[in-house]
């Protein structure tokens, strides 16, 4: 990877990133609510990260934020000015689609250009700062090369040059990792999260990639049916989810039935503080959430559950005990789990002080995941 | 492969090879050039004159009309329209010779019945100059197939337009006049000068709708070979028939190269 060169020398004086608000955002097609009711605050030079399943909102919430959707009510606000009804050209917001969506007809130098141009900044000018762009992407010697002649990720990293020629103050990225093979996603990851930390421009990510919204975002909002369900740090997002489909759709857990005994469950024979939730203790039978590394094995020939799976992750090995006809996964050392063969015994406990109660899910699935 | 590389042959080939040999030809079966010094001048360049002129004309306008109702077609939403009109184009597209002729002069010949509606209401086209068995008349007609064949070439490349570049001329900070002027009219011009020029050749070479709307009266140069070639008025001179049909298989030639340089640029950009 080209080593960036100082942010405040390519594009001049930095931009300082927006504090961008939405609120209370509600968007329908038809009978669908794409956004119901909607609200994130961010701020200035943070990095957001929307993720989610398909459906869930987070493009809608993006393309509203840019100007491409209109809302059916809500506001959004950059810097405390209400721009819900300024158009996408007048929003001064950056954004990479997923698509690349570079002009076909433009090489990658007149590409970054373009929107220089349509400010009317003079033809030498505008050159300069591309091709230092260009430069800050590690691309400088592609200047001349049309969109058809790159590979997938020089493409995005063209358009992230591009829609950072503006200097815009809100960077809006719609799953730019996703089109590109695993390696170009790692090196590209890296180097969008290095260029936003360097411009400290406002940024809001999305993606349906856990791995992704972890890694590169300071915080991560989890959409689900157009509203958002937690919003905080990756780390706390992944360790203290305050309700079941969060702790469900980031990172891995199993749900084991329990039942409820003065705030605390019964798991595994052992007695479990049950963990505060944003949403209350749910009435009626109740699951265990917990994490594969929330959980310990040790081989036993005289305990009742037994091995199903295996599935190698590098430096840790997944494990599925199978414990009273629920599958229970767990992370153990590689050179541990050597010696786990399938169907063999295993004492099943938890390591974890508190665990997360949801209400009982129907389903077990026993998936090696 | 090989049997395509057969059809072609004997499709294009063997006829092209027969026109050349025969245009180079005296009636005597003696090598000459009289032949095509014959048909570069006189009522045979007048013939080339009126015929490419004419296929500029009905190359140019439905071009445009054609681009203009694909694009509305395009950016429908109703997919029942949308495949409304790509069956009702095919079908048009292939609808000429002696069926149109009889159908635009039913409709808009001096006793049609548009022109009989027109006439009670004191418009009569007739009365204001027009003349449907004319060199205009003529290109009133070839609109008839030209528009919907032009609809059918640019429609894909309409739909190779992606909606996310104009979004993101938007977010660039462009005005629809910006996005059109840089992206969509560059990104467009050259399947819009091959549709044309398609529409040229097209043109250029029809002969069965001019032949039997005017009579051999506007001279054309496919109307012209094909009287050379009956021998119905100008016996004896069916070589000079096969030296017209050189000239036009070299314009047509030129019209097929340019229109294969333009799809080039315009596949490679659409890729």
């Amino acid at each position: 990877m080209t080593e960036l060169v100082d942010a405040t020398r390519t594009t001049g004086a930095a931009p300082a990133g927006a504090r961008v608000s939405l609120e209370g955002l509600v968007r329908t097609y038809g009978t669908t609510r794409a956004l119901d009711g909607f609200s994130l605050a961010i701020e200035p030079g943070e990095f957001v990260a929307l993720l989610g399943p398909s459906g869930c909102g987070k493009t809608t919430a993006l393309r509203v934020l840019a100007g491409f959707e209109r809302l059916d009510s809500g506001r959004v606000t950059v810097d405390g000015r209400d721009v819900s009804k300024i158009s996408a050209q007048h929003r001064d917001m950056g954004m990479v689609f997923q698509s690349y969506s570079l002009f076909p007809n433009m090489n990658a130098l007149n590409n970054v250009a373009f929107g220089l141009r349509m400010r009317r900044q003079h033809a030498t000018q505008r050159r300069q700062k591309a091709g230092e762009l260009l430069e800050l992407v590690g691309l400088s010697d592609q200047a001349s090369k049309y969109p058809h002649q790159m590979s997938g990720g020089q493409q995005q990293r063209i358009a992230l040059a591009r829609a950072l020629a503006i200097e815009p103050r809100v960077l809006l990225l719609d799953e730019p990792l996703s089109a590109l093979d695993a390696k170009v996603r790692a090196e590209l990851r890296d180097q969008i999260r290095q260029l936003q930390q360097r411009l400290a421009i406002t940024t809001v990510f999305v993606t349906h990639d856990q791995e992704e919204a972890l890694s590169m975002a300071d915080r991560v909002c989890v959409m689900s049916a157009g509203r958002a369900e937690q919003t905080a740090t990756p780390a706390a997002l992944y360790s203290r989810p305050t309700t079941s489909f969060v702790a469900e759709f980031v990172g891995v857990s199993s749900r084991v039935p329990v039942e409820p005994v003065d705030g605390s469950v019964v798991l595994f024979g052992e007695r479990c503080r049950i963990r505060a939730s944003d949403t209350g203790l749910p009435n009626g039978p109740l699951d265990a959430l917990l994490r594969p590394e929330d959980v310990a094995i040790t081989l036993d020939e005289t305990a009742k559950p037994f091995v199903t799976h295996k599935s190698f992750l590098g430096a840790t090995t997944r494990v599925i005990a199978q414990v009273d006809g629920v599958a229970v996964r767990v992370d153990v050392r590689s050179d541990v789990a050597a010696d786990i063969e399938l169907g063999a015994r295993v004492r099943v406990s938890v390591v974890s002080r508190d665990v997360l109660v949801a209400e009982r899910s129907v389903t077990n699935p026993v998936s090696p995941q | 492969m090989a049997p395509f590389s057969i059809y072609s042959f004997l499709g294009l080939g063997v006829p092209i090879i027969a026109v050349i040999y025969y245009a180079f030809q005296s009636e005597q079966g003696k090598p000459t050039l009289s032949n095509i010094a014959l048909v570069t001048h006189g009522s045979y360049l007048l013939g080339f004159e009126n015929s490419i002129v004419l296929a500029l004309i009905t190359s140019i306008v439905p071009g445009i009309l054609g681009l203009i109702l694909a694009y509305a077609i395009a950016t429908s939403r109703s997919a029942t329209l949308k495949r409304l009109v790509a069956t009702a184009s095919g079908v048009l597209a292939n609808f000429g010779g002696i069926n149109l002729t009889f159908m635009f002069i039913a409709t808009l010949g001096s006793t049609g019945i548009l022109t009989a509606w027109l006439s009670a209401i004191h418009l009569n086209p007739w009365n204001f100059g027009f003349n449907l068995y004319s060199f205009y008349g003529v290109a009133l007609v070839y609109l008839y197939f030209q528009v919907p064949l032009m609809v059918l070439v640019i429609t894909p490349a309409l739909g190779g337009l992606r909606p996310s570049w104009r979004e993101a001329a938007e977010n660039m900070g462009a005005s629809s006049w910006g996005y059109w002027r840089y992206v969509g009219v560059p990104v467009l011009m050259p399947s819009v000068l091959g549709g044309m020029l398609l529409l040229f050749g097209s043109g250029f070479a029809a002969y069965a709708t001019a032949e039997t709307l005017t009579a051999g009266t506007v001279t054309l140069a496919p109307i012209q070979i094909g009287s050379l070639l009956a021998g119905n008025q100008l016996a004896g001179q069916e070589n000079v028939g096969y030296a017209v049909g050189l000239g036009m298989f070299v314009v047509l030639a030129v019209t097929m190269i340019l229109y294969g340089l333009v799809r080039r640029r315009a596949s490679k950009w659409l890729r």
